[in-house]
């Protein structure tokens, strides 16, 4: 609280609706995510949860083929699965903090009538979220990599690639997620797991698990239009340097143009996500939505 | 161009509900909640919202705080328009509902208000000064650093009622205050309300209630609202004095009898105004609005043809109670919303 309140005492931080809204937000998120009242059950959330899901998958690989966990598309696979839990995260998380406010907390009435920018709020709100899920993609991969043999060496890592595709991932996933907090927000009850849904959906269609090339080419397409396969590539490739090459998802793209095709993407997601929260917001006021609960 | 002395301007504002889910066929569809609605307060006033239950109090100050948009009609809060300048309004608004106790449960007083004064844009020395002063002023200094979820629901109240003044906002809405407060704690809301306006003589509060007594002592003016409409808008003095030439008597009778016909009714003594029926252990309580003390005796002479006896009669000045009996044509603990459901949380 003390680091936040120097920050937010900075004359033009203060005066900026947008960055007060943002960063006190994200300080509301992280009381949230972390206030476990035991410790034990955050480690099991954030740490046990996302490597015993990733273990499932491991099971299934091996007994289908026979345990070929040397093979480069396992890694393909299990590095695929590490990083989908950075996409769910952030895809369910505006959802979550919407229908937290509106229906657990009920603080909408008080947030709806306060000089802050909502828009950054929620964005603000999901920043706890992606911390811990970062954290658990990391320990995922620290476990692959311990346990596994995932090829990894942190020499060979393309660290600017790995960091520059997954900022501009998370700004696109953010713009998804603020769409489908959106939907939320103008759609009363029972619409709370369209979140979840969704990612549950890109996880077939984003070479997570298995590459695109696997799929008729019509469905392929649905792949080519989501930014999370191309993040999920090119951070593979980061990663795995000479081992990537194999794979046969946008083989036909360079690193470079991957790159440039998330930026378009995140920029478009972002832009379009603001306009459509703003037409959301304007009809949920419309109906009355704003402060309505589901449980009466 | 609107007045600029005006802090609140509304002109027909309309604001009718879709009922969403299963139709069934005895509802009807849709709910006019506000039904042309043209009201000003002025700057500094304390502004008293006062109907039963469904009345359409909450909606008006849901409009007026950009939480909900008019079906129709224009609002201004301080001159601005409620659908396009929502951001120039909340910097001087803030809106606590009575009965609100909701919040950040795992947060403490303290990190809660402090949120909030972030949210505003306050400097974090300004903020806790005023954080401090408000919770001392409410008796819950305390309490700063308990969490949330730790407070017993007045107390919650408490806290959500000092979020409201925080900002020092210009208009402050407050929607049913002491609603669920017992005695003492609904006194002491009321006195911060009437101590903040003279400390604040800028500032306007416009508060809804559908405790008559509260309207009367508090309100500068009041405006009395009926199923979305608004039936008088005035000072709580000269609304009573509307009844002034009229007299007001209770008489507990015993027996009343069995409803009578429509011409064997009370109604239908010529000069009597407004008749209400209550029960009680004792007998029945007839409030009767007399045009003329002489009326008296027909009303009495019609209870004893119906052989009913007289208990107790007294004469008594008029109340809010009255005028709205009077405007309304019944008394004001009866729910007129139109579902059976009770929508306001
Ligand atoms: N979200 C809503 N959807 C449908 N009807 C509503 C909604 N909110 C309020 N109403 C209805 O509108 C009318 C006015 O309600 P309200 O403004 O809450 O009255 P009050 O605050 O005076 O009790 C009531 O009939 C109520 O049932
Ligand atoms: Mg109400």
């Amino acid at each position: 609280m003390l680091l936040v309140n120097r920050i937010l005492d900075i004359s033009f931080i203060r005066r900026n609706h947008a960055m007060r809204s943002f960063i006190t937000a994200a300080w509301l998120g992280w009381q949230i995510e972390s206030n476990w009242a035991d410790p034990f059950l955050f480690a099991v959330y954030s740490i046990a949860r996302p490597i015993a899901s990733v273990m499932i998958l491991v099971v299934m690989y091996s007994v289908i083929t026979d345990s070929a966990t040397e093979e480069p598309i396992f890694a393909y696979i299990y590095l695929g699965n590490a990083l989908y839990i950075l996409v769910g995260m952030i895809i369910t998380g505006v959802s979550w903090a919407v229908i937290d406010d509106r229906e657990h907390y009920r603080t909408n009435k008080q947030l709806h009538t306060i000089p802050m920018s909502h828009f950054m709020y929620l964005m603000g709100r999901g920043v706890a979220r992606l911390i811990i899920g970062t954290i658990s993609v990391l320990i995922t991969i620290g476990f692959g990599m311990l346990f596994f043999k995932i090829p990894i060496t942190f020499q060979l890592v393309d660290w600017p690639l790995l960091l520059v595709s997954t900022g501009l991932g998370i700004l696109a996933l953010a713009g998804l997620g603020m769409i489908m907090g959106s939907l939320t927000m103008m759609l009363a009850r029972h619409f709370w797991s369209i979140g979840e849904a969704v990612a549950g959906a890109l996880y077939l269609f984003t070479g997570a698990i298995f590459p695109l090339d696997v799929l008729p080419s019509w469905i392929r397409w649905v792949g080519y239009g989501i930014p999370v396969t191309y993040w999920l590539e090119v951070a593979r490739r980061a990663l795995l340097g000479p081992d990537a090459i194999g794979f046969p998802t946008l083989a036909r793209f360079s690193n470079l143009e991957i790159i440039w095709i998330l930026g378009g993407f995140s920029v478009v997601l972002l832009v379009l996500s603001y306009f459509f929260y703003r037409w959301s917001l304007h009809t949920a006021k419309e109906k009355g939505l704003i402060d309505l609960e589901s449980s009466y | 161009m609107v007045e600029n002395n005006l802090a609140v301007h509304t002109e027909d504002v309309m604001r009718i509900y879709k009922l969403r889910g299963p139709k069934r066929k005895e509802d009807p569809r849709e709910i006019i909640a506000l039904d042309e609605v043209s009201l000003d307060i002025r700057r500094g006033e304390l502004f008293g919202l006062l109907g039963p239950n469904g009345a359409g109090k909450t909606t008006l100050i849901k409009i007026l705080a950009t939480l909900l948009l008019p079906t129709s009609g224009t609002a201004y809060v301080n001159g601005k328009n409620v659908a396009t300048e929502m951001r120039e309004i909340r910097h001087e608004i803030s809106m606590v509902s009575g009965g609100e106790t909701s919040g950040y449960g795992l947060l403490t007083v303290e990190e809660n208000l402090w949120m909030f004064a972030r949210f505003y844009g306050l400097e974090s020395k300004a903020a806790r000064l005023r954080i401090d002063h408000l919770l001392e002023v409410v008796g819950i200094a305390d309490r700063k650093r308990t969490k949330i979820s730790d407070l017993s629901t007045g107390l919650r109240q408490k806290m959500n009622f000092v979020r409201g003044f925080i900002s020092d906002p210009k208009i402050v809405f407050l929607d049913e205050p002491t609603l669920g407060l017992d005695v003492s704690a609904a006194r002491e809301v009321r006195a911060f309300i009437m101590n903040w306006m003279g400390d604040h003589p800028e500032s306007t509060i416009l508060l809804t209630t559908h405790y008559m007594a509260e309207a009367d002592e508090l309100c500068d003016r009041l405006a009395i609202i009926d199923k979305g409409k608004l039936l008088a808008v005035d000072s709580p003095r000269n609304l009573k004095h509307r009844l002034n030439q009229d007299v007001v008597f209770q008489l507990t009778v015993e027996p009343l009898g069995p409803r009578p016909s429509r011409e064997e009714m009370i109604e239908s003594i010529p000069g009597v105004r407004q008749v209400t029926v209550t029960e009680v252990a004792e007998g029945t309580v007839l409030q009767l609005i007399l045009q003329a003390d002489e009326i008296l005796s027909d009303v009495l002479a019609h209870l004893t043809r119906r052989g009913s006896s007289l208990i107790a009669l007294e004469k008594r000045e008029a109340t809010l109670e009255d005028v709205f009996i009077d405007l309304v044509g019944r008394g004001l603990d009866v729910d007129t919303s139109h579902t059976a459901e009770d929508r306001d949380e």
